[in-house]
């Protein structure tokens, strides 16, 4: 590594500092700002409010907001984060630790079906521009990019869950299953292959196909578009031309030598499509009943969870600057242009 | 000495067809290359010189196409070629180089690559480090140092980029290499010293090279034979210094008049050749040259003059050197 390089990334990594910490405050406000209390919103209007003031004293919510937000970056920063609220009040790095791992089984599998068809078929569309094949892609892209998440979910459910009944409509795994099912990493994949329980890891793969698909799906759209105009710009230029006249194949000057120049702009929509995949992911879970970290927030909201929510919007701000940073690394490496 | 014939363009055509009717941008055009020699093909921007170059290669862009005639190379007519003989055609019988050296290496690749690439794309069974030798063994011979070998084209100057898309010409000991506006967008210092090299690669290999460029006093520098175009048709073809001393067409008179010369002690304007080069939507009848030409007889605008030999390998395309009944 280069001492340019090692330099950049130093800078890049001090800058990801002051974007958290921007972000994990302004959720702090935002929360205080909003009508409602965690309070009232559990123990609804009934209880005296006697009661009520006892359990915001303990609950820390009596103190001046700038002490709760001093106690708030304390805990994040010791990546503590402190207890939830509300639903038995558990601590927030037990329950995130539940569903951190689901939305991640979730989400990786997304991008990669994202990327993977988004880039594939944008490139077969480029390389048969203006035949049919292209306009039935492209007609499928804006289709796919314009249809709403959970309509897109609905859909998948009715047609593979109910009518054809192939596969499962909600859950990470069949619950008959999951009584017996022991997870050390709520990873199941990780977790069934390593207990070697094949009916754990075939019911786990199974609910994954339309969670993932629906939710990678909807952001390939993004991704056809890009590389199809981005291929098409590169096809015409110069060393394509010279790399024709030289007897390299149509083939491969779109694959290798076109695609590898296209990768520089896919590159920096990955990063951009990170923060799609989480709002993404919030309605996907919701849809498909999926117990991660979107799910829990919804939930959470509507109670006025401020630690849970805080935390959890912690947690994916600490992801999406996790995502640039490494798409930044890769940049250097792709394009031997870019120096830092 | 008899001079060996490397490749036969016979009546070639290319047409592009546009919303207001198609338009040849090659028409008709005969001449021959010879083994080992210099040919410069010369004429004003538009005039289809480079469409020319590509159509040798077969790679005129769709919906552009080679509407009429052959090229016969070594005696194989490539207009029979199905795509893969004609993609291990390009590279290994006839090369290319490109105005544009900024542009016409692969940015992410580095120069070995496009070395070694080249060769495997038409010799798979070559190991890449016997591919590798080869590629070092050429770049040392054109001069450019072999850590540039691990370069990438970025970190090369402009004329060093030439030098290397010259070396993947001739990695496979290509026959003929074309030159279109190779030197170009180089300093005169820069293209003087590619110029040179071009030269020594052909004495050494015995390439033949064709060198599409407008630009008259490299042509004059480097080659052994003169093409004038003129709006798609062939004008002019012969020994560059008998077409110097003396040429027969008025366009490459006009043409030959438009060159300024470095001398200060000249008072003489440069000449300028009245009007415009035509629209070849609409190409003027007979002879395309007739209404800019200081010689036009009525015939010409009638009748399109054929291109005939006014002596041993010279030939011009005019109806001041043909017999009007012919």
């Amino acid at each position: 590594m280069s001492s340019s390089l090692k330099k950049f990334l130093v800078t890049r990594i001090l800058l990801t500092i002051p974007m958290v910490l921007i972000m994990i405050t302004l959720v702090f406000f935002i929360m205080r700002v909003l009508p409602g209390d965690p309070i009232r919103s559990q123990l609804g209007p009934r209880v005296s409010e006697e009661q009520a003031d006892r359990l915001r004293e303990r609950l820390g919510l009596n103190d001046p907001i700038l002490v709760q937000y001093g106690n708030y970056l304390k805990d994040m920063l010791t990546f503590n984060f402190g207890n939830a609220l509300t639903r038995g009040e558990r601590p927030i790095r037990e329950e995130l630790g539940e569903k951190l791992p689901a939305t991640l089984e979730l989400s990786i599998p997304a991008m990669l079906i994202a990327v993977a068809l988004g880039i594939g078929l944008g490139a077969f569309s480029a390389k048969n521009r203006k035949k049919p094949v292209d306009y039935g892609i492209r007609l499928f892209s804006i289709f796919i990019y314009s249809i709403p998440i959970f309509f897109l979910g609905l859909i998948f459910q009715i047609i593979f869950g109910v009518r054809l009944n192939l596969l499962p409509l909600s859950g990470r795994m069949d619950p008959i299953l999951l009584t017996t099912f022991e997870s050390k990493t709520n990873f199941y994949i990780i977790d069934s292959i390593l207990s070697q329980n094949w009916a754990a890891l075939k019911s786990t793969l199974l609910h994954l196909i339309l969670p993932s698909l629906t939710l990678g799906l909807s952001l390939t759209g993004v991704f056809i578009r890009l590389t199809r105009v981005n291929m098409i710009e590169m096809i015409k230029s110069d060393f394509i031309t010279a790399g024709r006249a030289r007897g390299i194949s149509e083939t491969q000057l779109i694959y290798k030598h076109s695609l590898r120049n296209t990768f520089i702009p896919i590159l920096t929509m990955i990063g951009l499509q990170m923060a799609l995949l989480i709002a993404g992911a919030v309605l996907t879970e919701t849809t498909f009943s999926w117990p991660g970290m979107g799910r829990y927030l919804v939930d959470r909201i509507a109670l006025r969870d401020y630690t849970a929510v805080q935390s959890t919007i912690g947690v994916f701000a600490f992801f999406v600057a996790i995502i640039s940073l490494v798409m930044d690394i890769l940049y250097a490496l792709v394009d031997p242009r870019i120096r830092y | 000495m008899e001079k060996e014939i490397l490749a036969e363009i016979k009546d070639l055509s290319v047409t592009y067809p546009t919303r207001i009717g198609s338009v040849s941008a090659v028409d008709h055009v005969n001449f021959n290359i010879y083994k080992g020699e210099i040919l410069g093909l010369v004429g004003e921007s538009g005039c289809g010189k480079s469409t020319l170059g590509k159509a040798l290669l077969r790679m005129i862009d769709p919906p552009g196409e080679i509407s009429n005639g052959k090229i016969v190379f070594r005696g194989e007519n490539i207009m029979e070629y199905d795509y893969n003989h004609l993609r291990d055609f390009r590279g290994r019988h006839v090369s290319m180089i490109f105005q544009d050296p900024m542009t016409s290496l692969n940015p992410v690749q580095r120069v070995d690559e496009h070395l070694i690439e080249t060769i495997q794309v038409h010799e798979p069974q070559t190991k890449e480090d016997s591919a590798l030798q080869r590629s070092k063994v050429m770049i040392e011979r054109l001069g450019i140092g072999i850590e540039r070998l691990y370069s990438y084209p970025h970190q090369l100057s402009g004329g060093m980029r030439q030098r290397v898309m010259t070396g993947i010409g001739l990695i496979l000991n290509a026959d003929l290499i074309i030159a279109d506006e190779a030197t170009t967008s180089l300093d005169v210092i820069v293209e003087a010293k590619l110029a040179d090299q071009l030269r020594e690669i052909r004495d050494e290999f015995g390439v033949s090279l064709l060198l599409i460029t407008h630009n008259i006093a490299l042509v004059a520098e480097m080659a052994d034979r003169i093409a004038v175009m003129y709006a798609g048709h062939l004008v002019e073809i012969g020994d560059i210094y008998k077409i110097f001393e003396e040429p027969k067409h008025p366009y490459t008179q006009g043409l030959l008049a438009s060159v300024p010369n470095i001398r200060f002690d000249t008072n003489e304007h440069l000449y300028k050749m009245p009007g415009e080069p035509p629209n070849l939507t609409h190409p003027p009848l007979g002879c395309r040259f007739h209404p800019r030409c200081p010689h036009a007889m009525p015939i010409c605008s009638q009748r399109e003059p054929l291109l005939v030999e006014i002596e041993e390998g010279w030939s011009v395309h005019c109806w001041l050197y043909q017999e009007q009944s012919s």
